[in-house]
């Protein structure tokens, strides 16, 4: 029996390694890097199908890794490294943590790769080349006012389901938000949450769907009278919206989100959530893969932050908000349709 | 010294060398697949991505060799990696002095598991459950969730390179190395060593033989706690940062790697050498598939179907030998 481990580890090689090599390698194109934060949600999922697809498109050849789960910094250093190694003279990096991976970030651009970051900033900013993302402060914004709006003077009873603690992204959408509806803030900078009285309830929720729900319950025990809710983006709003009608409270509500991925348009389209804020990640990618390739060919750089675009999506429109209509929100959303 | 001779840690057979065989091929399949891969520099790169989870694994090795198991190891390392780098950051402590803070929380939870284990019996398996809790909450608590980038230049001597060749090798990694081989040594050739093998294989029996197995149990879980503060350390110098969010995946990659290595879960066998090896079989999977421009899902899938494989065909051989 003892004589079993070789063969058995044997052909567990041999099998991994024919599924791998099934997978054919380009040769000669320039290298671009893709690191996202996780390898499963499906904003990145379609951020890396963007990429791809741009990459085809212009003659590169594209590495896409990840960070292991939400978060995970090291796993991101480690794709950092390794994509330096495999050649990348350019890497798009959407950062889990956006100060502890500076270091990571300025050893590869010592070594002349162009670094840009895509979605999330890193801390301080300029570390990158780069930055293509979202406006989230603007975000926030717009579904502020669309609230502000909506509640046609209506005394505001607000919860807000947040990202997780210490995150940028969540910070600037949460400050955002409560600008737009006019009610005291902090800067885009800040990276911590303000909390005026109309505020009765605020939970993380991680940006998930379980997560939110179980949240929006415990909100409900606290204030059943919550009657507007900012969500961190739309699958921790349809969470909370089933937690809303398990309590028979989803008619006496208003649900603003950030996104726009199809299932949440589907959802503004349903009436579950009044309006969402819809982000471009295939424009991320798109032109980050660009900014490589041109790179490539002409050693020249990008630089400074592009707004990759957000626009306020909302079934019924509010006099004085600018908004689309759930058709073309439809037209560009991501994810699965 | 006693003089009850046990039994030595099992001697070199095809059977524990399935680890180092895997590795290797697992290197021959990635040097035909990538140019890049075959080189000092690339392998150095390797070592110095797994140096981390690499000495985590020392510490879990001990605790598994006892049949137990240690779940908190990853955020045990996170809170020592916050403490140090607070109390460099925000109490002005010199790197020294902060570091030995870090790595005394660390020992601290070590011996809380071990007293839990040993003096209410309680299993490690929950015991370690609860406290990688404890140890994720007071971590997020003390950082206040915040990354800690303003640390003395003292801490990250370890994440510094020399030049040996034409290669840059971190020092960590040499760090992580020797402490492969002094545990090697103290498992293999010392009686305090040859007692983990003891407990692990039959506490009943050790302990009739006159060995204190309660004091073995606390001695192997606090000497975990060490070797998670210097991950703490190494994984401080290596990003530059006190991550609240670390350890999170290396949680279970750590198990992974004592398992891949050959280390029974049911406790008494196994090489520590061989969680080394573990460790970098993760670690190439990553970096080759990386290379090649395959996704990293891969990887994890690999890396799942191996550590099966390493388990079933320690239950096999176990069955085999009875």
């Amino acid at each position: 029996m003892l004589q079993r481990r070789p063969a058995v580890v044997l052909s567990a090689l041999a099998l991994s390694g024919a599924m791998v090599c099934a997978l054919a390698r380009a040769a000669d194109a320039p290298v671009i890097g893709l690191i996202t934060k996780t390898e499963t949600n499906p904003f990145f999922v379609t951020m890396k199908e963007g990429a791809v697809a741009e990459a085809k498109k212009l003659g590169a050849k594209l590495v896409a890794t990840a960070g292991k789960a939400d978060g995970d910094n090291a796993g991101q250093v480690t794709a950092l490294e390794n994509l330096v190694a495999a050649g990348a003279k350019t890497i798009l990096i959407a950062p889990n943590n956006a100060q502890a991976i500076v270091p990571a970030i300025k050893k590869a651009r010592a070594s002349g790769v162009m670094v840009i970051a895509l979605d999330s900033p890193t801390d301080p900013v300029d570390v990158v080349d780069a930055l293509f993302a979202t406006d989230n402060y603007k975000a926030g914004e717009l579904i502020g006012q669309y609230a502000k709006a909506a509640m046609a003077g209506k005394k505001p009873v607000i919860a807000m389901l947040d990202l997780l603690p210490g995150h940028p992204v969540g910070a600037q959408r949460h400050n955002g938000f409560l600008k737009g509806f006019g009610l005291p803030t902090l800067e885009a900078h800040s990276n911590e949450l303000a909390r005026p009285p109309e505020v009765v309830c605020m939970a993380d929720s991680f940006g998930d769907r379980t997560k939110g729900q179980t949240a929006m319950e415990n909100c409900l025990q606290k204030n059943p009278d919550i009657n507007l809710l900012y969500s961190i983006n739309e699958p921790a709003a349809a969470g909370a919206h089933k937690a809303l009608k398990a309590a028979g409270k989803e008619k006496n509500i208003l649900i603003v989100a950030v996104d726009g991925g199809c299932a949440g348009i589907a959802d503004v389209d349903r009436g579950v959530i009044a309006a969402t804020s819809q982000q471009y990640p295939l424009r991320m990618a798109a032109m980050g893969v660009a900014a490589g390739v041109e790179y490539a060919k002409t050693g020249k750089k990008a630089s400074g932050y592009t707004d990759t675009g957000v626009t306020l999506i909302a079934a019924k429109p509010q006099a004085g908000v600018d908004s689309q209509d759930v058709k073309t929100g439809a037209s560009l959303c991501w994810g699965k349709k | 010294m006693p003089s009850i001779t046990f039994r030595r840690p099992p001697q070199v057979t095809l059977a524990t060398l399935g680890p180092f065989i895997a590795l290797i091929l697992a290197c021959a399949f990635f040097a035909s697949q990538s140019e890049r891969f075959l080189s000092a520099q690339n392998f150095s790169l390797i070592l110095q991505q797994v140096m981390v989870v690499a000495v985590i694994a020392i510490g879990q090795t001990l605790v598994i060799l006892t049949a137990g198991i240690d779940l908190s190891c990853g955020m045990v390392m996170a809170l020592g990696s916050i403490v140090m780098t607070k109390m460099a950051a925000s109490h002005d402590l010199s790197a020294p002095l902060a570091i030995a803070c870090g790595i005394a929380v660390t020992v601290l939870f070590g011996l809380v598991n071990g007293l839990l284990v040993t003096k209410i019996a309680l299993p490690p398996f929950i015991v370690t459950l609860g406290t990688m809790n404890i140890a994720f909450a007071i971590t997020q608590l003390y950082s206040d969730a915040q990354t800690i980038t303003d640390i003395p230049e003292g801490m990250t001597l370890l994440g510094g390179t020399f030049v040996l060749g034409q290669t840059a090798i971190v020092w960590g990694a040499v760090l992580m190395l020797a402490l492969y081989l002094i545990v090697w040594f103290a498992l293999r050739e010392t009686a305090p060593g040859r007692h983990v093998y003891a407990v692990g294989n039959n506490p009943e029996a050790t302990r009739l033989t006159g060995i204190a197995t309660d004091r073995v149990l606390l001695g192997v879980y606090m000497l975990a706690g060490l070797f998670y503060g210097i991950a703490a350390l190494l994984s401080v110098a290596r990003t530059g940062a006190g991550d609240p969010n670390a350890g999170q995946t290396e949680n279970l990659d750590a198990i992974s790697a004592v398992v891949l290595g050959g280390t029974s879960l049911f406790g008494g066998r196994g090489m520590i050498l061989g969680t080394l090896v573990g460790a970098l079989i993760v670690g190439v999977f990553r970096n080759g598939l990386t290379l090649m421009g395959v996704s990293s899902v891969y990887q994890i899938l690999v890396t799942g179907i191996l550590v099966i494989l390493a388990v079933a065909t320690d239950q096999l051989s176990r069955q085999g030998v009875r």
